[in-house]
């Protein structure tokens, strides 16, 4: 669904993506891992505009990204940092991101809102954000990555700050969506959760791609038995 | 497709302006104008010393409040506007959408504290209604222009402190340090027909420009003496169609600034 060539960012001198290479395959789960300051979260920017590449290209179902911004109505994206403008309440929020896609909906059926009642948000709905907690802007934060049944799912370290409740609820709609054909693409820092989501891995250090492919795949190749050992393996070996 | 793009400035603006109208800071600002220019026109000695009094306010407290605010506005809304952007939304649009959101609010409260005080007091004459329209119109284009530097600034500046910092500096250029500078040049100068330099020293500050336009309306421009006799001449031959002028190109210049490090930047 998506290919990424040649993918350079510097921000002033400091380079973050050195030439990325990846390929994002439709109806899976591709999980990007790596440690901090790897490059994870640029390249999620970079695949939504946020930010801007120095070279390289992202090509989406065969259409190169330049600028446009409609492909965006068939994309959700969840944030790692959940702030949002103090004195709305998250049904305002909601209601102002569905009056933004309102003419580029056509065609999406109503807002998927299930999350709402799988978190029993309802309560929160109309309370000002600045009075929830993290955790449950952080809920809300999920929601809108659902809210418009996109058929490509961005997720920055979507379960930091969750609860175990609210993070197994989150992971089994990430689950139910995969099955009806939806593209994730994630980041973690869990290994335990990208075993669990995850069809296929990109590990990514000092901005290019050491390893890419499927789950299993990689542990075969580095004949560890968990997904920890077997990067904790990819990183010992690139460091020797 | 025009007015759909209209739609995405008009959705932003309407629920910023909901965000911005409930907080306290915006409260306190309005109250501020709204005490201080009801005392003035209590125990300042008529309607017009009131307004003479309040021109000081204006070209003071309005750049001032509008320079902190928007810096911070546009810090604290980073992480909103990240995922306003990650909609099918353009970057134009939502830059055009923050910018009226925050000047809108920011010069209704303005005008608001301004405004009701002379609601219940009453205006005595024409000469006042047209003090006061002046005086209305300064503080909203200094709104337009300060939250448009601050928007320009904060948006080149990755560091919150710094960009906070370097705005407050420009404040302070503009309201303080530049008169001082223009004075030293005028001493220093003092030999030299100077009507020209001065005219296009004014032109180049904002806080200068409101404050002849102010000036020019009351009658105490002789007072001024020489620069007084050089803005009466240069405002009898069409220098007001100028000062405008020139003050529209402060609220431009900024807005398109801060657009284009808008469109830009990395978020």
């Amino acid at each position: 669904m998506i290919e990424i060539a040649g993918l350079v960012k510097r921000y002033g001198r400091l380079p973050v993506l050195q030439g990325v290479n990846l390929r994002i395959a439709r109806g899976r789960v591709t999980a990007i891992v790596g440690p901090n300051g790897a490059g994870k979260t640029t390249l999620i920017k970079t695949i939504l505009g946020l930010s801007r590449a120095d070279g390289g290209r992202v090509v989406l179902d065969g259409v190169q990204l330049n600028g446009g911004v409609d492909y965006r109505a068939r994309v959700g994206y969840m944030p790692q940092i959940a702030r949002f403008p103090e004195n709305l309440t998250a049904a305002e929020l909601l209601r102002l991101l569905k009056e933004l896609r309102a003419s580029t909906d056509h065609g999406r059926g109503t807002p998927d809102e299930e999350l709402i009642d799988r978190f029993a948000l309802g309560p929160q709905l109309d309370k000002p954000l600045r009075t929830l907690s993290g955790g449950t802007r952080q809920k809300v934060n999920a929601v809108m990555a659902f809210l418009f049944r996109p058929e490509l799912l961005i997720l920055d370290e979507p379960t930091a700050g969750l609860d175990p409740v609210a993070s197994s609820v989150l992971k089994d709609k990430i689950h139910a969506e995969r099955r009806a054909g939806l593209t994730v693409v994630l980041t973690s820092h869990l290994m335990g959760e990208v075993d669990e989501l995850a069809d296929d891995i990109a590990f990514l250090l000092e901005g290019r791609v050491r390893f890419a492919g499927a789950l299993d795949e990689l542990k075969a190749s580095t004949r560890q038995a968990t997904l920890e050992r077997a990067i904790a393996r990819l990183m010992t070996q690139e460091a020797a | 497709m025009s007015a759909m793009r209209g739609g995405v400035i008009a959705r932003v603006v309407r629920y910023e302006l909901r965000d911005v109208i409930k907080s306290r800071w915006l409260l306190g600002y309005a109250l501020f104008v709204l005490l201080t220019t009801d005392a003035l026109l209590r125990f300042g000695g008529g309607g017009t010393r009131a307004l003479l009094s309040l021109t000081n306010v204006v070209l003071l407290l309005v750049p001032l409040v509008s320079t902190v605010f928007g810096t911070m506005y546009l810090y604290n809304a980073r992480e909103f506007t990240e995922l306003l952007l990650a909609q099918p939304v353009r970057r134009d649009e939502l830059y055009a959408g923050l910018y009226l959101g925050l000047a809108l609010p920011l010069a209704l409260g303005f005008l608001g504290g301004l405004l009701v005080p002379f609601a219940y007091h009453g205006v005595d004459d024409a000469s006042q209604w047209r003090l006061l329209a002046t005086l209305a119109l300064t503080g909203v284009a200094l709104t337009c222009v300060f939250v448009a530097l601050a928007f320009a600034i904060a948006l080149r500046t990755e560091d919150r402190a710094r960009g906070l910092g370097v705005a407050i500096a420009v404040w302070l250029l503009f309201s303080l340090l530049y008169d001082g500078l223009v004075l030293l040049g005028v001493m220093l100068l003092g030999d030299y027909p100077l009507e020209r330099p001065l005219i296009a020293a004014m032109l180049a500050n904002p806080i200068d420009l409101a404050r002849v336009l102010l000036i020019m309306q009351f009658d105490v421009s002789a007072l001024m003496g020489y620069t007084g006799a050089v803005f009466e001449k240069f405002f009898g031959n069409g220098g007001m169609a100028v000062a405008i002028t020139a003050l529209a190109a402060w609220v431009a210049a900024p807005v398109l600034l801060g657009a284009r490090a808008f469109r830009k930047r990395d978020f």
